[in-house]
């Protein structure tokens, strides 16, 4: 069997890699929105990992609600970055200051 | 055994992956890659038992999210050159706050232990098991009420999604579902009364 902590481990890796990639992509939106899925992917390995070593179905109840909001949330994200592509062609992050904030 | 040696495999793969979505210089790239995470991630988890999850993973994320986003990817011509500007100016950060990330992480599992030694490994499930089954029974009667605000909220985002993308181009032919129920036969029929013509 797969000892508990290295799992952790992968998932911390992942989202450290996914921090990373915010941190050296910050010009692109597309890029910024994929380090998100990749984070939350690595979230779900810890859910999936504690519920395996605690006998518990409810982390994976909760890794399928996670998928449901993250698909939904990719799905409006890649909506509004298309109106965003039409209305400036750009995706670039600099580009959006519209409102200054 | 096996299966800790596959784990570190898939694990070693998935990293690779995660590294080839940050660092590749085409969108395009950053999206397959993403897609190949997403698979081996997908196979992990079958390592860890969650079959249901798993198939659910590469069915809905390898076959409609990223779908979606090579779609998107595709559509856009993105000037990635300057996009990429600064990259090499932010990557020595970047690659710092992932170690700070890591290491913290690292004290956390590894240094204090979360009292996880202490607690066995679990067994292996037996041949016959269903993962889905087991999935379903809670998921239609303790989780019930969170499954359906889910579905909700799927059909918010679809909704969402198309109007925000649905736009009025000039010259379309469109159908005014309101103005066709709306009509009545005297606006489209005149019935003219009128005397039989003599026969020639």
């Amino acid at each position: 069997m797969i000892p508990l902590s290295h799992v952790l481990m992968l998932s911390g890796i992942l989202f450290s890699l996914s921090v990373a990639g915010i941190f050296i992509n910050r010009k692109n939106v597309l890029l910024l929105l994929m380090c998100i899925e990749l984070m939350l992917l690595a979230v779900n390995f810890n859910f999936i990992a504690f519920s395996q070593h605690l006998g518990d179905l409810g982390g994976q109840v909760f890794v399928f609600f996670i998928l449901t909001v993250a698909a939904a949330e990719s799905a409006i994200g890649l909506a509004i970055l298309v109106v965003l592509f039409r209305q400036r062609r750009s995706i670039n992050v600099e580009d959006l200051d519209a409102m200054r904030g | 055994m096996i299966v800790q040696i596959l784990f570190y495999i898939f694990a070693a793969i998935l990293v690779v992956a995660a590294l080839g979505v940050i660092t590749a210089r085409n969108p395009v790239h950053c999206a397959l890659f993403l897609v190949f995470a997403f698979l081996n991630s997908a196979v992990i988890w079958l390592l860890l038992e969650a079959e249901f999850l798993a198939i659910t993973l590469i069915v809905v994320y390898v076959g409609a999210v990223m779908v979606l986003w090579l779609f998107v990817v595709m559509m856009m011509d993105v000037d990635v050159e300057k996009l990429r500007q600064g990259f090499t100016r932010y990557a020595p950060l970047g690659g710092l706050i992932a170690l700070v990330v890591v290491v913290q992480i690292g004290i956390v599992v590894w240094v204090r232990g979360l009292g996880l030694e202490e607690t066995p490994l679990p067994a292996p499930k037996p041949a016959g098991h269903s993962n889905t089954a087991e999935l379903g029974q809670l998921l239609y009667t303790q989780y019930l009420y969170p499954f359906e605000v889910a579905a909700v909220i799927l059909l918010v985002a679809i909704v969402a999604a198309i109007t925000l993308t649905m736009r009025k181009r000039p010259g379309q032919k469109l159908q005014d579902v309101s103005k066709q129920v709306a009509v009545r036969a005297r606006d489209r029929v005149r019935i003219v009364k009128m005397d039989a013509e003599e026969k020639q």
